[in-house]
């Protein structure tokens, strides 16, 4: 198999904001066991800025790695920008991934297009 | 960082005494064994030395013995052969649910050509249903292939059960013997098989070489077609020095083969026991006796095998994984599936397999570090909430 970048390696070693938060403002639960890969992104929002986000992963080094990515690209970011994260960019930001695997960074765009929706659902009314 | 490895499964260092049997086969003895003169006689003996050493070892004649490239070319060629050979006899093949692919997809490649498969589903220990055998069994089936041990999980099958069943009905048997071959008792009347697969680079003998046992007056198909070698079944210049190899990896393997059956097996099983114990959620995967001596398969539930195997090698250690997200379709292993694992498992299943020098440190080693690993990786997934 193609090996994993320096990138990919430390974001599944020592992976970002691991865990969940207390009461967030946009959940998002995305993946199914049987493919393999579940993930679960949780945000804070305040003035439409992410200020927090946390995620819990079952998958492989691809989707851990690109799960701490994603959430250290949201943070700070309006939701209008957040939202334009895709899953390529994601990858790009890891120095690519192995062809094999760029279906797990499809993961991490939609966990993040499932929070901000959450989010926008609790705050049109 | 010294590296831990246990994968054997997967495949073997080649001995150094192989290497230096193998070293004289290169250069000095050069001689196409197929041609007249002296320096060729020294290599066709040496061919049939070897022949000797592997037809012996299993209890066959030299004549019944054709040396192949590996496990799959073995695997290829003994179900395609045959496949054409008794197609005037009937269509139908069966087989089993846990096979190695290289039996598993030439089975389906079959199927597309016209040809009936019957996949046999195991019990939970990984053993074949016999009982749905013998009502496979028609008029028109040529062919019942299934492994001697599975690579996967381990769990030896009731080969000679199941051969008595094909002989009783006249029916061919082959069986893919890669596993064991070299590591357990292997005899092919013992086992009532007709053709029988093995491969060199699992006991530790070079890769790109290995064997196919064909009972004498078995029809047989080649599957390369050209010169006159290997008695007609198989054309291709011999692969000399991968012969001689493969001769010296069955000696060396014979002598410690009994020891290291039962040395393997006692680590095996603390090192199973050990685990189960201290790592909640944790089952294994095959039977429990009836199992290669040096497989250990253990799913640890709630997290994916890749991201344990990252882990594991950050601290030198090798081993492998069914999960999905080792290969490049997403499906689990079938073997994992077959035996009734939920995705859930089949997805956190991880493989160790032992070899010769394999040690009681090693596996204290790999015992110690896994606890934290599991429990690092379960905090980070969101199916695992205890």
């Amino acid at each position: 198999m193609e090996h994993y970048s320096e990138k990919v390696m430390d974001h599944f070693s020592n992976p970002r904001n691991v865990g969940t938060i207390e009461n967030p403002d946009g959940v998002g639960h995305v993946g199914n066991p049987m493919c393999g890969d579940v993930m679960e992104l949780q945000i804070k929002v305040k003035d439409n800025i992410i200020t927090d986000a946390k995620f819990r992963t079952f998958g492989c080094g691809a989707a851990i790695a690109t799960s701490s990515m994603a959430t250290e690209l949201v943070i700070g970011k309006s939701i209008d920008d957040a939202q334009k994260i895709t899953n390529k960019v994601v990858a790009e930001a890891l120095d690519g991934l192995p062809p094999v695997k760029m279906h797990c960074s499809n993961l991490a765009e939609e966990a993040l297009e499932a929070a901000i929706k959450d989010f926008r659902s609790k705050n049109t009314a | 960082m010294k590296t831990i490895y246990l994968d054997h499964a997967a495949t073997t260092a080649t001995d150094l005494q192989v290497i230096d049997a193998m070293l004289p086969y290169f250069h000095e003895n050069y001689g196409n064994p197929s041609s007249i003169y002296s320096i060729s006689r020294i290599t066709r003996n040496a061919i049939e030395n070897a022949r000797t050493i592997v037809a012996n070892s299993i209890g066959a004649d030299p004549k019944e013995i054709v040396f192949t490239s590996g496990g799959s070319e073995s695997d290829n060629f003994a179900i395609k052969g045959i496949a054409q050979a008794l197609k005037d006899k009937g269509n139908h093949i069966i087989t089993s649910q846990i096979e190695h692919h290289a039996v598993l997809y030439t089975c389906k490649y079959l199927e597309k050509n016209g040809y009936d498969v019957t996949y046999l589903p195991v019990d939970n220990d990984g053993i074949v249903k016999i009982g749905e055998l013998e009502k496979a069994i028609r008029p028109n089936t040529i062919l019942i292939t299934i492994m001697h041990a599975n690579n996967e999980i381990g769990t030896i099958q009731p080969i000679r059960q199941i051969g008595e069943i094909a002989r009783k009905h006249g029916v061919k048997f082959h069986t893919d013997a890669v596993q064991t071959f070299g590591h357990i008792q292997v005899n092919v009347d013992e086992l009532n098989v007709d053709f029988l697969s093995v491969s060199g680079h699992k006991f530790y003998g070079p890769k790109g070489i290995g064997a196919l046992y064909i009972r004498k007056g078995s029809k047989l198909t080649p599957l390369i077609h050209g010169g006159d070698q290997e008695r007609r079944r198989r054309a291709s210049t011999e692969n000399v020095p991968g012969i001689v190899g493969f001769g010296k990896a069955v000696e060396l393997a014979l002598d410690i083969m009994e020891n290291e059956a039962k040395r393997q097996t006692t680590l095996r099983n603390e090192f199973i026991k050990k685990i189960l114990v201290t790592i909640p959620d944790t089952i294994l995967n095959g039977h429990p006796a009836d199992r290669l001596p040096n497989n250990i398969n253990i799913s640890f539930e709630g997290i994916e095998g890749e991201s344990i195997l990252l882990n594991l090698d950050m601290y030198g250690i090798a081993a492998s994984t069914g999960s999905a997200c080792s290969s490049s379709s997403l499906e689990p292993s079938h073997v994992l599936l077959s035996i009734g694992l939920t995705h859930e498992f089949a997805h956190g299943s991880v493989r160790f397999s032992l070899g010769k020098h394999t040690s009681q440190d090693e596996l204290n080693q790999v015992a110690e570090i896994l606890p934290d690993i599991i429990k690092k990786l379960r905090a980070m997934s969101p199916l695992y909430n205890k």
